[in-house]
This record gives C-alpha cells, structure tokens and sequence, in this order.
C-alpha cells in the first residue's frame, strides 16, 4: 500500500504511538483502551484465538465427548488431574479462552464505534479536496485537448455521475468517490460477529437438551425423570417442558445385504413412533430419521443412535422372578458386537451379569464370537456372571452401563468355574453356583433420543448470513476516488483505488473517452 | 431408502480413469517443469521456445483433467450420489475442482506460470487418494443422508481450491521477496532466482493472492454456515465444537486474521504471506491429521 493511501486510511492506528510519560490515571487508561483497540491488537488476539482452540480438539471435551474425559481419568488420571486444573477438559467454556475472545470483542467494539463514526462523517461530507500533484497516483493520464473548460467538466461530472460516484465540481476542477459501501460492509460484518455472539450467549442460556433411551413400546413423557441424562441453560425453568408423550412402537434398521462392497452398511433407520401433544390430545402418528428431527410442542426430538435390547427373565431356583424386561445393550463396532449390564439386587443371592449380545454370531479360530453383520442373522447372547454385593444398597448413583467387578466373584464365564451361560432366543438355561435360571424371551430394539430447545438459533442464523453478505461486500466493493483538473490546452485525469483494483486502468480511460470521444483529437500521456 | 444397486464394476472402470488421469499429469507436470525452465533460460532461443511448450503443457494437464472429470463422474454414478462421501472421494472430487478452478481463472487471470505447482499438488493428492485413502464403493450412512451433503462439501471443495491457488502464490510471491534468495551465490538458487524471473511481479501476486483469499473465505464462511444448519439437523445443535468444527473455527479465523493483517501496519505483504501459507497448511491438517486421527463426529474417511 502507498502512503498516501495509508493516510487516508480510516483506521484508528495511526494514535497507537505511545504517548508523552506525564499523562497520569486518565491517561494511562487512554493509553490502555487505545492499545487494546488498535489493530495489531486485535490482530494478535484473533491469531490467539485460533491458537487457543487447537487444545480442545487434542483432549476430549466434556461438552462434546464427557465418556472421553472420563476414560483419560481412568488411564492417566495423574495428567488428567494437570489438565483439569488447566480447563483442558472444558476448555471452550475456560476462563483463558473467554479472555481471549471477550478481549477480543472489547477491542472490536472499541475499533467498530470511532470507525462508525467516521465513515458517517465520511458519508456526509464532499470528497476530498483536489491533491496538488496528480501524477503521483497509479492512474493518471494527462491529454492534450482544445476542449472547452466547461466541456471537459460537464462531460467528466455526467461520465462519473453514471458510475454511480460522488461528485463535486469546484473551480476547474472535479473529486469524485464512489464504493462507501466497502466501509459499510466492513463495519456491517463485524456489528454482524457481536449479534452471532450475543445471540449465542442468549440461546445458551435458555437452551436445553436432554437425552433419552426408548425401547420399542416404551412411552417418553416430557418432563424432568424421565430424562436418563438432562443439560439446561442457566435460564431454564421446568415449567417449559410441556407434557407432550412420545412411543416407540416400531425401530427399524435396514443394513446393506446385497452389494458385496457394502455389506452391514446401515441403509436407514427409521423411529416409528405415536405423540400426544397434550394428555387429552389425539395420537398422531409419524416418523424420526437422522436428519428428520420430530417437532414436538417447543423442542425437537432427534434420532442420534440405536441399538439392541434382549427381553430377558431371571428367576430364583424357587421359581420367583427376580427381573424381567428388555435390557438396553451398548453396540461396540459397526457390527453391533453389544455389552449390556444386568443388575439383580433383588435376587437370592446377590449377582450382576455382564453380557455380550451378537447379533449375527461368528466364531473366531481363538473360540470368542464376534458379530458379523449387524441385522438379526443368527442372534446368541453370552452371559459373565459375577457373585457379590453389587454396592446398590447405599442409594448411591450407579452407572446402569457398568458393572464394577471389583470385589465380586467371577462365576460363570471366561477364567471362572463354569463356562459363560449362552442362549439363543426362547431358550431357558440354568445359572450356575445355585443363582436360578434365566430366559432370554425375545429381542426388541431401542432408539436414542434427544430433545433440543433453542430459542435463538434463528437469529444466530440471521447475524451469521449477514456476516456474510456484510463480508462479501467489503471484499468485493472497490473504493474509488477520481479527480480531474483543466488546464490551459488540456486536462489531467487520476485515479485511485484503495485495494487491490485491476480495473483502474479501464476506468480512467473510459473517463477519459467520455470527454473527449475522438481518439485523433488527442494526445494521452501516462 | 430399502435397498440400493451399487455399480461395482463401474467403480473399478473409475479407478481406471483415475490412474490414467494421473499418468497424463505427470506428462503435464515434466512438460511444465521443463517449460519454467526453458522460460528462465539465459539463451534468448530457449526463450522463445517456452510459449510452444507452454501450450503442449496446458493441452496434457487438460486432457488430464477431463480423464480425471470421467473419473469422478463414474465413481458418482457407481455409488448413486455424490462422489464425496469418504476421504478417496472427497480428495479426487476436490483435486478436479482445484484443476477445474485453475483452468477457468487463468481465463480471468494470468496465473499460468503456477501451472507446475497446481499440478503438482493435484497429483500428490490423487496419488495419497489411490494409496492411503482408497476404500470400495459404498452407500451413504444414514447421517450422511441428507441434501446438506451436496451444499456443504461442495463449497468446502470449492474453497479448498481456492486457498490452494492462493497458497501457491503466496509461495512465490515469499520467494520472490527473500533477499536470501536474492543474495544467495549457491547455484541451485540461481536456478530458482531465473525462475522466479519468470514470475508476476511481487506486488501482483500479493493482489492475486488476496482476490483467490478472499474468495476462499467468503466460501469457508458458508461452508461454516451451512455446517452448522446441517449440525442443528441431525445432531440437534449448530454448534457443539467437534474436533472438525473446532478445526473449521480455526481455519476461519486464521484466513480472518489474514485479512486483518493486509490492512494493518506492520503486518501486510510478507507477515500476511506467511499467515496464508499457516492457514493452508491448517487446511490440510483438518482434512488429513484430524480426519484420520482425532475423535470426532465426522468420521468419515470409511478407513478403519
């Protein structure tokens, strides 16, 4: 950039020297604010910026992945503790990186206001007056003509007023501007970056979402218990969950069976499910897919996974039943090898059960199974049995996904006094150690559901496109200014644009055809 | 969708195409190589003989480049969607558009002397593409089953190429700025120094590189746009700082941050080169290192 250019440049580094050592209290806030607000600052903040988000993608975030945090604990948890301590873990919701981009918005408010003012001036005020040497600009013509004084202005004032510039005649001579709107583009964009991160901030607040896992028959009613796990905003009130009722009646899974490149690949999976708007409303009937949220009274309810749940009964050797019902598996790989946990407090003897659901079983050389494909082939679910105080008595949380084997006896399975216990479906077999029996009923499936409510994403929406649209303006908008002066026997035409313009050569030369259209009549010089 | 005919047969003939394609640019690639240095030739008839080879270079990387077209077009029509599902996908898709972009700016734009570079870049990608990234035809995973595909990665794709162009010349335009370059009595930088002789002058680039920047961002910006409406779709958030967003957040604010600089004292010309050149490389990062190595949501380079 020239310096010419450079002093007209409407940002407000040029006051970023420092300043005279006596300039007390008041003065050395000035001196901070101007810092803070100048462009290398703001430079240096965005780059921080950049720089500060590169952690959160190395280390799992609890916002994005908690299960992630949590196994880090478990295999480091020495390191883990360091991280932690540094908001490694969180680190979008830390303090350091919130420093970073309030800093960052201060800064650009300071910036954006003083320039607003300016370009408003800017806007109101004539084009700048007529340099006195105009052969320093990059474009710059000097013709030799018998043209008029009147002639020459007239025509140059009419050619640039039809390219849409600002002009002022003065005495011999015309300054002409054109291309505010790059300014105001600019400005537009970042007021636009304050609306995203106001708005943001707002739908965080009042935002919730809450997750839920439903088997096929189950019904979902909208408030706080029935949620297996539930994040508001800090502006949450219960009361905005309205008791609308969602039921699974059918989960279908379509996998790939037919094109060998593409076997087990999962076609589509499709929630059937009922709602009720209201308890007294009538049902309606309708469909969730990944992609194709539900819309449900003031939240959506989307399909973000899925999985297997064997219906099973246990019963003490006296025949009493000590749990019955369909037991949620988590799948493991792509083809549904699936670990579920059954916890029977309420049995004779205490025991928990760890079990492996295949549902299209393959026996590996080394005698486990895996599952080779991920539909309901060949279905077998092998049993872990583990003997002991399941620590459920003291009321404290548990995770239903997790049996801690830790302290209890190994019964049945790998490394045990008997083998793990496996069926197929409507078998019934015997438990070892004198713990009962058990049935495996059935197979239903489940669909993992979570509810979304955000007020404000529409407006975040709304300030990201006119960023946008703001961004694309002051990209692409030259700013122009054009001056021409008469002198005796000819007139001299410059230009000057404020970035990079390869057209500025054209424009000057149309302006100059204008005036005088006959190409013999004169004599140009550059 | 219940069921789906893949053309597997088909997808073998793209594969063919592929590497046929590749061949094609490697002739394109000697002949432009051989044309830099013919150009920068102390001997006025080497000289003279550039232009020829210029246009014998421009006609293989085009037939290269149509070769590569029928490629990608048949893997599409293999797969019955788009040909950007996984990484194989996405990087012989996304090296056409870089060659697609090129071949219509220099239309718009003298940009013709980084012809080598562009094509060089292309055949590194359709070469890691064959090796590292290849997987078989498949259909799209129900996530990915959504109109927000064909919308959000084409842009990607189209910025992508954008700031690859522009990286390109904020490469020259370092190398033509280096006094170490300039002052170098190695004779291997002598050969470089004539060749960089050949190049657009230093301010030029600096303009090119800023208009094919600018672009690239205002793509990237949609890109983020539209990722997060597809986000707020099927994952019930627009913004949940996956390691891909995460990445996307960052290359934004470094081509941000890029733009900062040209107009901020002190930073513009080789400061703001080097940030676009930092920027690119976070390009290539994102799609490479964290498509392959972080955890993340979209996973989807069907690696294993």
């Amino acid at each position: 950039m020239a310096s010419s250019q450079r002093s007209s440049d409407l940002t407000p580094e040029s006051s970023d020297r420092t300043e005279s050592p006596e300039i007390g209290v008041v003065g050395w806030l000035r001196w901070i604010w101007r810092q803070l607000t100048s462009m290398r600052t703001a430079l240096l903040l965005l780059l921080l910026l950049a720089i500060a988000a590169v952690p959160g993608s190395i280390y799992p975030q609890r916002s994005a992945d908690p299960n992630g945090v949590t196994s880090f604990f478990q295999g480091n948890p020495q390191l883990a503790r360091v991280l932690d301590a540094l908001q490694l873990f969180d680190v979008y919701s830390s303090s350091w990186f919130s420093a970073i981009y309030i800093l960052l918005f201060v800064s650009l408010i300071g910036c954006v206001i003083p320039r607003t003012l300016v370009h408003y001036r800017a806007l109101r005020s004539e084009p700048v007056a007529l340099p006195t040497r105009l052969q320093r600009f990059p474009g710059y013509r000097k013709i030799t003509s018998d043209a008029s004084g009147k002639h020459v202005l007239a025509k140059g004032e009419a050619a640039l007023r039809a390219k849409g510039f600002r002009v002022i005649v003065r005495a011999g001579s015309i300054s002409a501007e054109k291309g505010y709107l790059r300014e105001t583009g600019n400005l537009m964009f970042h007021v636009a970056l304050i609306g995203v991160l106001i708005t943001a901030g707002i739908g965080g607040g009042l935002s919730y979402n809450g997750q839920r896992v439903l088997v096929e028959g189950e019904t979902f009613v909208d408030n706080l218990s029935s949620y297996d796990s539930f994040n508001p905003g800090v502006f949450f009130k219960e009361s905005q969950l309205k008791p609308y009722a969602v039921t699974l009646n059918k989960f279908e899974a379509i996998f790939d069976l037919k094109n060998p490149t593409n076997i087990g690949t999962p076609l589509d999976f499709r929630a059937h499910v009922t709602t009720r708007t209201t308890p007294d409303a009538a049902p309606q009937r309708s469909l969730i897919r990944v992609n194709e949220p539900l819309q449900a009274p003031g939240a959506n309810v989307y399909l973000t996974g899925n999985g297997y749940a064997p219906v099973l009964t246990f019963r003490d050797p006296d025949g009493q039943v000590s749990f019955s019902g369909p037991v949620e598996f988590l799948p493991q790989d792509a083809n549904y090898t699936s670990l579920g946990v059954v916890k029977l407090p309420d049995a004779k003897t205490q025991f928990g059960v760890l079990a492996f659901f295949y549902p299209t079983k393959q026996q590996l050389k080394t005698g486990a199974f895996t599952s080779s494909f991920p539909g309901l082939v060949d279905p077998l679910l092998s049993m872990n049995i583990y003997v002991g105080n399941l620590g459920l008595n003291d009321g404290s949380p548990q995770n239903v996904f997790q049996l801690q084997v830790h302290g209890l006896k190994k019964v049945a399975g790998p490394k045990a006094p008997n083998k793990a216990v496996q069926l197929v479906v409507g078998q019934t077999k015997k438990l070892p150690a004198g713990l009962g029996s058990v049935t495996f009923d059935g197979i239903k499936r489940y669909a993992s559901l979570d509810v979304a409510y955000n007020p404000t994403e529409g407006w975040v929406l709304f300030f990201a496109l006119l960023a946008l649209a703001s961004l694309a303006t002051s990209l692409s908008v030259p700013r122009r200014r054009v001056w021409i002066r008469k002198f005796e026997g000819g007139f001299e035409v410059a230009a000057l644009a404020r970035n990079d313009d390869p057209n500025l050569d054209s424009l000057v030369d149309e302006i100059v055809q204008s005036i005088t259209p006959k190409k013999s009549s004169r004599k140009a010089t550059k | 969708m219940n069921s789906v005919d893949l053309n597997i047969p088909l997808s073998r003939l793209s594969l063919v195409f592929v590497f046929a394609a590749m061949a094609v640019y490697t002739i394109a690639f000697l002949i432009f190589v051989w044309n830099l240095s013919q150009a920068s030739s102390t001997k006025k008839a080497e000289r003279a003989k550039a232009t020829q080879s210029e246009k014998w270079g421009f006609g293989f990387f085009a037939t290269a480049a149509a070769i590569h077209a029928a490629g990608v077009v048949m893997r599409g029509i293999s797969a019955g969607r788009v040909p950007w599902a996984n990484m194989y996908e996405f990087s012989i898709s996304g090296s056409f558009i870089v060659v697609f972009i090129y071949l219509l700016s220099i239309r718009v734009r003298d940009i013709r002397v980084i012809a080598a570079f562009v094509n060089g870049f292309v055949l590194l990608v359709l070469g890691s593409a064959t090796t590292l990234f290849y997987v078989q035809v498949k259909t799209l995973m129900p996530a990915l089953q959504s109109y927000w595909l064909v919308i959000h990665v084409t842009v990607a794709v189209l910025a992508t190429a954008f700031f690859n162009i522009a990286a390109a010349l904020s490469v020259a335009y370092l190398l033509r700025g280096s006094d170490w370059v300039a002052n170098s009595k190695l004779k291997a930088i002598a050969i470089v120094r004539r060749v960089l002789s050949v190049f657009p002058k230093e301010q030029q680039l600096e303009r090119l590189q800023n208009r094919f920047n600018s672009i690239g961002l205002l793509l990237w910006s949609f890109t983020l746009i539209a990722g997060a409406i597809w986000a707020e779709r099927a994952w019930h958030r627009f913004w949940g700082w996956d390691t891909k967003e995460v990445w996307t957040f960052i290359i934004w604010t470094l081509y941000a941050g890029y733009f900062h600089a040209t107009t901020t004292r002190g930073w513009t010309g080789k400061r703001a080169a080097w940030l676009s050149l930092v920027g690119f490389s976070a390009v290539i990062f994102n799609f490479t290192i964290v498509n392959l190595f972080f955890k993340g949501l979209h996973v989807y380079s069907g690696l294993k």
